[in-house]
């Protein structure tokens, strides 16, 4: 039924330490589908930012392959991966990485900026965004104005306002705190649902598990256990 | 541009950091377009004063004549020649006076009453009854004390090489800038000079009109303005390179704050960068975007050093630029108050190189960009 869109084969990612390789990640194989809510769940330095990081196209794998929307990720060039980015991948950080220089509003509207929208769409889609995820009051702030949850709000708002395929989500609850992180996650979750946008989580947050419809457990580069809902 | 309003927004942000960078880059303009236009204020005028108290259209001098070589004043004259045109005849001649009790050398310029060449105010001879009377620089007239309506001694050897002596009378003092038409000379009436000396209907130059068109003349030698105004040209350009020197200082300075700005804020603002290019900017976008940023430290330094270089500029244009009078030794016409030439190549060029280097210093930090893990970058773990 539901189209696949990733697809990781043997994939493997190693560093060179003292000339010994040591593995991020080795030889995952996995799949996700258009419309998932998954989390990949592991204890820090278990590969989860590194697997993000190639699935969204910044990082290159040294084994196996990643085919992201029918994309070879190692034979994407520089602007090739931008544009896989700017089209169809929201990144969402755990430290949310606004620009500083920017209002909320035009945070937001950066990522349509590098897509060919008039400002009448730009403006209606921002708005849009910012509603979703309640912020149309704080739009004309910026962001050192704003607290942690209202941070990664806008940052949401960013990844979601161009409508990506995939939403990438690196420990997005880990500064936050329950409330927040149960608001946040709720936000997603109803994106997800409205606009059929697959989200894949980076999380060790125990609050995260009861909202992810699919677990996947990674510990030391290998995938230990995945559970579905 | 997208890559242009977020460098505004950045630099506006930025504001300590970005005010001492265009403040140093706005004194550079400044500075530059201010020294260069007083050095091309002082060689117009130090033209203009030479050609109309001196030069006029070049000189015709006898071919034994040397003006560098006060020896020469000897032998280095002759008999006018027939059917010439357009040329005051001058006759120089060698003389001691005694102002207040001491001995000077000085040498006599013998010039046609009538004269319109050069701006030696002769129409006052005419117009005196002074049997012998004398005009001199305000230079001289300093030098050997001698004020307007004194009688001066003067020793001369004619023609047969005997001395013989006189009283002239200064009837004016004139004020010029050019100092070699000044200092240690007398100018009197061509007719009195030939009377002193003997040497009746001889010169030792001629100063060119402009309608004067040379062919040879045998023992003659003519030296057009350009030839002479070389002196001016060779000093200023001289002058020139040697204040290139500030400049140069100044704007190597601006452009390491620049650079260093640049250096310090890709590095700092690595997160930043890995943010964009996560957000589907290309690296090229990216490194367009600082290298904008760094060049437009130069627009921003034009706008603000405008606010107070215009007015200064505008004042100079009025007031002048006052030399201090050791300045002024230099040999060559300067007045007490030079005023500066703004030239439109001059300001275009200053702003053009400005511009172009501060991008350049913008760019090289920038290219690193492009070769900068996004995925380090995020993390801030760059070096
Ligand atoms: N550039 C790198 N060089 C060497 N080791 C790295 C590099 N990036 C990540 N690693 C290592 O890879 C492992 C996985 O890192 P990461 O994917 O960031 O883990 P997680 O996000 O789960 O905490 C860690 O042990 C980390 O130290
Ligand atoms: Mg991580």
């Amino acid at each position: 039924m539901n189209r696949e869109i990733i697809n990781l084969k043997n994939l493997s990612k190693s560093y060179n330490i003292a000339g010994k390789p040591f593995y991020a990640l080795k030889e995952v194989n996995l799949s996700f589908v258009e419309g998932e809510f998954t989390g990949i769940v592991g204890p820090s330095g278990s590969g989860k930012t590194t697997l993000l990081n190639i699935i969204g196209s910044l990082d290159s794998p040294s084994g196996g392959e990643a085919i992201v929307l029918e994309k070879n990720i190692s034979s994407l060039n520089h602007s090739e991966s931008a544009r896989l980015r700017n089209y169809n991948i929201g990144f969402i950080f755990q430290v949310f990485n606004l620009l500083p220089v920017y209002t909320v509003y035009e945070n937001v509207e950066f990522a349509l900026l590098l897509q060919n929208f008039s400002q009448d769409e730009r403006k209606k889609l921002v708005l849009q965004a910012l509603e979703w995820v309640g912020l149309e009051n704080h739009k004309d702030k910026k962001p050192d104005k704003l607290s942690g949850g209202e941070s990664q709000r806008v940052a949401i708002a960013r990844a979601i306002v161009k409508k990506p395929k995939i939403l990438l989500a690196d420990e997005p609850t880990a500064n936050l705190d329950a409330e927040n992180a149960h608001s946040i996650l709720k936000t997603m979750k109803k994106i997800n649902k409205e606009l059929g946008t697959t989200f894949i989580f980076s999380t060790h947050d125990e609050k995260v598990m009861k909202y992810l419809n699919r677990t996947i457990i990674l510990k030391d580069g290998n995938i230990e256990k995945e559970t579905k809902k | 541009m997208l890559e242009f309003k977020l460098s505004i927004k950045n630099l506006l942000g930025a504001k300590l950091r970005t005010f001492l960078n265009l403040f140093v880059l706005s004194i550079s303009f400044v500075v530059i377009i201010l020294l260069n236009s007083l050095m091309d204020g002082w060689d117009a005028q130090a033209k203009k004063d030479s050609v109309e108290w001196e030069y006029g259209n070049g000189h015709l001098l006898n071919e034994n004549y040397d003006p560098l070589d006060s020896f020469s004043i000897l032998d280095g004259h002759g008999q006018i020649p027939n059917n010439i045109n357009n040329l005051t005849p001058i006759l120089v001649h060698q003389a001691t006076i005694y102002p207040d009790g001491r001995m000077m050398s000085i040498k006599i310029n013998g010039i046609p009453k009538d004269q319109k060449a050069i701006k030696i105010p002769t129409t006052k001879i005419s117009a005196n009854p002074s049997k012998f009377p004398a005009l001199i620089g305000k230079r001289m007239a300093e030098s050997a004390n001698i004020s307007i309506g004194d009688e001066v001694l003067i020793r001369w050897r004619d023609k047969n090489g005997t001395f013989d002596a006189n009283r002239i009378t200064v009837i004016d003092i004139f004020d010029s800038n050019v100092p070699t038409i000044d200092a240690g000379q007398i100018w009197m009436s061509l007719d009195n000079l030939w009377e002193m000396t003997g040497f009746n209907n001889e010169a030792t130059f001629f100063i060119a009109n402009d309608l004067y068109q040379h062919s040879k003349i045998s023992g003659w030698k003519f030296k057009s303005k350009e030839t002479l105004l070389k002196v001016i040209t060779d000093l200023v350009d001289a002058k020139k390179s040697q204040q290139a020197i500030v400049y140069i200082l100044l704007l190597g300075i601006a452009l390491l704050a620049i650079f260093d700005t640049q250096v310090l804020s890709i590095f700092r603002r690595q997160k930043e960068i890995g943010t964009l290019i996560a957000l589907g900017m290309t690296r090229k976008r990216v490194v367009k975007l600082f290298t904008i940023e760094g060049s437009l430290y130069s627009f921003f330094a034009l706008l603000f050093g405008s606010i107070y270089g215009l007015p200064l500029f505008y004042f100079l244009a009025v007031e002048g630029f006052p030399v201090p009078p050791a300045d002024q030794k230099v040999g060559i016409a300067m007045s007490d108050f030079i005023y500066p030439l703004y030239g439109l190549k001059l300001i275009f060029g200053t702003v053009l190189l400005v511009i172009i280097s501060s991008t350049i210093v913008s760019f090289l930090p920038a290219r690193k960009i492009s070769k900068m893990n996004p995925v380090l970058a995020l993390k801030g773990k760059l070096q």
